[in-house]
C-alpha cells in the first residue's frame, strides 16, 4: 500500500516562495494569478498494513515529523 | 561546571561554540555526537547552528527527532539551561521545548550581518551582563529566521517576559525597518516559561574577541558561565 500526504501552509502563515511563483507567472503574462501557496507531496511506501490500519500510523508520522502543525496542515490519501 | 555541545551531520557552528564557551569556562566543554543516546550530565547544553541533516524536510526536523534531541528535551524539563542557536533554535522549537517556528525569511534573501538587539526581558543567566532596554550586536547567519506564532502564544510571551531579543536599530526602536526577516514583533529570541532554555537566531559565539569585531558575545558568554558556576 501506498500514501501520498499532502503538506500546506496555514492560512496566515506567510509563504514567500509562493509570492515568488505568483510574481514570476506575472512576468511571463499570467495576469489571472492572484495569491500563490507553495507546498510539498510525500509518498510513502507502506509494505505490509492493513488498510484500515494504514490511516492511523500515516497520522501519527505527520503529526511527529512529516509537518509541524504549528505552521501546516496535511492530508492523507491512501493509494492502492 | 561541565558543558556540552550537541553535533548533527551538517551542524557548522559546534567549533565556534567550542571556542566561545572555552574561551569563557576554561575547559572544553563536551561535544555529544547525533547518533549517541546517552548524553553526560552537565551544567550547560548548547544546541548550535548549522544545516543540520541539509535542512530536509523542514530546518530542524530532522534534528529534533534524533535520539541525543530526546534525551536534551528530557534533561531541558528536569531543569538543565539549553542555549540553542540559530539552527538550534530551528530544532528546538521542532522538539516543542520553544513555542512557534521559524519560517524563511519574508524577503527570501540569506541574511549575513551583524544585527542590533534590544534586550527586551530580564533573565541573569541568560542576559545577566546587560539590561533590559540595552542594545547589543550579534551577528546573524540565515535563510530561515522568520519566527512565527499565533497570536494567542505572542500575547503570552510578551506577557510572561520571554522574549529575550528584538531586532532593533542601534538606538533601540524596534520597528518594521528593523525587521530583518519578517519576525512576528520583531523576535529575535525567545525564553521557554521556566527560563532555563534560550532560542535565538542571531550568533553570540562568533563575536567574542576584537578580532572577531566585537565582544558582546564574550560578555554574553562570560556572565553565562558565571552564573552557572
Amino acid at each position: 500500500m501506498k500514501a501520498r500526504v499532502t503538506i500546506s501552509l496555514k492560512n496566515g502563515v506567510l509563504d514567500p516562495q509562493g509570492k515568488a511563483i505568483s510574481h514570476a507567472l506575472h512576468g511571463l503574462g499570467f495576469d489571472n494569478v492572484g495569491e500563490v501557496r507553495q507546498g510539498k507531496i510525500i509518498e510513502l511506501e507502506l509494505g505490509d498494513i492493513s488498510a484500515s490500519d494504514a490511516p492511523s500510523v500515516v497520522d501519527k508520522m505527520c503529526t511527529q515529523l512529516l509537518a509541524n502543525t504549528v505552521i501546516e496542515n496535511y492530508s492523507v490519501e491512501l493509494l492502492d | 561546571m561541565k558543558a556540552a555541545v550537541i553535533v548533527f551531520p551538517g551542524s557548522n557552528c559546534d567549533r565556534d561554540m567550542k571556542v566561545a564557551i572555552e574561551q569563557s569556562l576554561g575547559t572544553s566543554p563536551i561535544m555529544v555526537w547525533h547518533g549517541d543516546s546517552e548524553l553526560p550530565d552537565t551544567d550547560l547544553i548548547a544546541v548550535p547552528g548549522g544545516f543540520s541533516y541539509g535542512d530536509y524536510l523542514r530546518c530542524g526536523a530532522i534534528a529534533g527527532n534524533s535520539p541525543i534531541m530526546r534525551e536534551v528535551v528530557k534533561k531541558a524539563a528536569a531543569g538543565t539551561p539549553i542555549l540553542a542557536v540559530c539552527n538550534g533554535f530551528q530544532v528546538a522549537t521542532e522538539t516543542g521545548m520553544l513555542p512557534g517556528a521559524l519560517l524563511r525569511n519574508a524577503n527570501q534573501k540569506f541574511i549575513c550581518r551583524d544585527v542590533h538587539l534590544k534586550i527586551t526581558s530580564q533573565n541573569n543567566r541568560f542576559s545577566g551582563a546587560f539590561k533590559v532596554d540595552d542594545v547589543i550586536r550579534f551577528p546573524v547567519a540565515h535563510h530561515d529566521g522568520n519566527y512565527f506564532a499565533d497570536d494567542e502564544t505572542l500575547s503570552r510571551l510578551e506577557d510572561n517576559g520571554q522574549i529575550a531579543f528584538k531586532y532593533s536599530d542601534e538606538d533601540g526602536t524596534v520597528s518594521s525597518k528593523t525587521n530583518i526577516n519578517g519576525s512576528c514583533n520583531n523576535i529575535a529570541g525567545i525564553y521557554n516559561e521556566a527560563g532555563n532554555i534560550l532560542g535565538l537566531m542571531p550568533h553570540p559565539e562568533r563575536l567574542i574577541s576584537d578580532q572577531l569585531g566585537g565582544t558582546d558575545g564574550k560578555l554574553f558568554f562570560d556572565n553565562l558561565i558565571n552564573s552557572l558556576n
